[in-house]
């Protein structure tokens, strides 16, 4: 009975001290320990280069891109390093919610229309609610519409293909962000009978934030090679490095890769190109934001 | 026995004299930047604030997270490119009322006081004096104010592409209520 007073007592004591001893600081750690933070750009636009960030488009925000990657760089002289060329894809992509977005693209890169969903499951938070990483799902679907120049007429859904992704990413601190992309590519339809139908893929990507508005990026997606592996075509798994550049109202991306085209479907399934024999197109990103909804 | 007696008295006393401070933990601070552009503006309502009515001495905190915009790539580029929000998470002010003596803590009414003291904001330190009022009503105090911060005196770099849409004076507004701790 003693004992527990002493302690009682103690324990006001101590706590006095405690309050007494409060200062802005600590009422401010007191007070924010009870809200939660979301982590916020994780990385700079919705794309890490070619393919999908975690980040969304929030609620009202409308994002036009254009795209654009020259040609192969061991085209040499003669193509003037592949600039010559000119491969572009046009995006319109709407927040339709804080975690949900929607996007529609044209890419000269077989005059493919593609559309695709992407929305948020998970954010990366501190404070109240505590949770390491941030998770989006990604679906899309595209369409290419060449002229078909072989023999027979072509139902339209067999040159449908299917994208799903997962993305999964953590800021670790204030400049370096990874993310790691399980990927599912589905064609319709595909060149012979041996080649795969279903592909899948583990993208990587970082952000490397350098100063206040510029920063390094790289992507790698690698290509698991299927069970019976007779591609009709060789394929490499995409690699692209680049820079993110922050000019107010928009970001302007630089980057040098290895594939063409700037959809999932494209550019995991269908890059032709080799780092090592220079196969290797310089291009760049302009994402431009609106806000349709104040 | 005496060491019992000791600790009462002395708890007595550190609660008394914590008594005298008024704490506020949910102090609204929103900021305006006009322009003919583009009008922006950010509301935090999780600033905290202290109050010391026998010495005028009055602090407030804040984190910058916690500014809301109505537009969120906005609210990005605030704690991205402008504010550092990352490497330098809190504002905050340290001063006092220069005339405490004004104001009667105990009876009903709103009085104009004068604060003086340095605000920290981008991790850098600048005096300032701020106009406002303190209104008193039963147990509750409410201190008000607005004042205008000018971003490249807190080494804030405004790129010139967006020059225009951004105003060189904020005009920051404040709305504090108190209550005993």
């Amino acid at each position: 009975m003693m004992l527990q007073k002493t302690s009682f007592i103690l324990l006001i004591a101590a706590f006095s001290l405690d309050t007494f001893g409060q200062d802005i600081d600590q009422l401010l750690e007191e007070s924010s320990e009870s809200s939660t933070e979301y982590a916020i750009a994780t990385f700079k636009s919705t794309r890490i280069i070619n393919g999908h960030s975690i980040e969304r488009m929030t609620n009202g925000q409308l994002d036009f891109r254009i795209s654009h990657r020259f040609g192969e760089i061991n085209t040499g002289a003669y193509n003037l390093w592949g600039l010559d060329q000119a491969n572009i894809h046009f995006g319109l992509e709407y927040g339709i919610t804080d975690w949900v977005m929607v996007g529609i693209g044209r890419g000269t890169y077989e005059k493919t229309y593609d559309g695709f969903l992407k929305f948020s499951v998970l954010r990366q938070s501190k404070g109240k609610r505590r949770m390491p990483v941030s998770i989006s799902y990604f679906a899309s679907s595209s369409i290419n519409t060449l002229k078909w120049t072989g023999t027979g007429t072509l139902n339209t859904w067999d040159r449908v293909s299917y994208v799903q992704q997962l993305l999964i990413a953590r800021k670790f601190n204030e400049r370096f962000s990874l993310e790691i992309n399980p990927t599912y590519v589905h064609h319709n339809m595909v060149d012979t009978e041996l080649d795969p139908n279903d592909i899948w893929s583990i993208g990587t990507g970082f952000r490397f934030k350098l100063t206040r508005r510029f920063s390094f990026n790289a992507e790698y997606y690698y290509v698991i090679p299927p069970l019976n592996d007779f591609r009709s075509q060789a394929t490499f798994s995409p690699l692209s490095i680049g820079v993110d550049i922050e000019t107010g109202g928009h970001v302007f991306s630089i980057m040098l890769t290895n594939s063409l085209a700037m959809i999932e479907k494209g550019f995991v399934t269908e890059t032709t190109g080799s780092w090592a024999d220079g196969g290797i197109h310089l291009g760049f990103n302009i994402s431009r934001v609106f806000a349709l909804k104040k | 026995m005496k060491v019992k007696i000791l600790f009462v008295v002395l708890s007595v006393i550190f609660q008394l004299t914590q008594a005298q401070k008024l704490v506020c933990k949910t102090g609204h601070i929103w900021f305006y930047s006009h322009t003919p552009m583009e009008n922006i503006e950010a509301h935090n309502k999780q600033a905290v604030s202290i109050l010391d009515p026998s010495t005028g001495d009055m602090q407030f905190s804040l984190l910058i997270k916690a500014f809301e915009f109505k537009i969120a790539l906005m609210q990005v580029h605030f704690n991205e490119n402008y504010m550092e929000s990352d490497k330098f998470p809190k504002a905050s002010f340290k001063g006092k009322i220069t005339n405490p003596d004004k104001v009667n803590f105990k009876k009903d009414g709103v009085y104009e006081v004068e604060v003086f003291g340095d605000l920290t904001i981008h991790n850098i330190t600048k005096p300032v004096t701020a106009k406002g009022t303190i209104e008193v009503k039963g147990a509750s105090l409410t201190a008000r104010s607005k004042f205008v911060v000018t971003p490249h005196d807190y080494d804030i770099a405004i790129p010139s592409i967006v020059e225009e849409k951004i105003a060189k004076v904020i005009e920051v507004n404040v709305d504090a209520t108190y209550t005993a701790n």
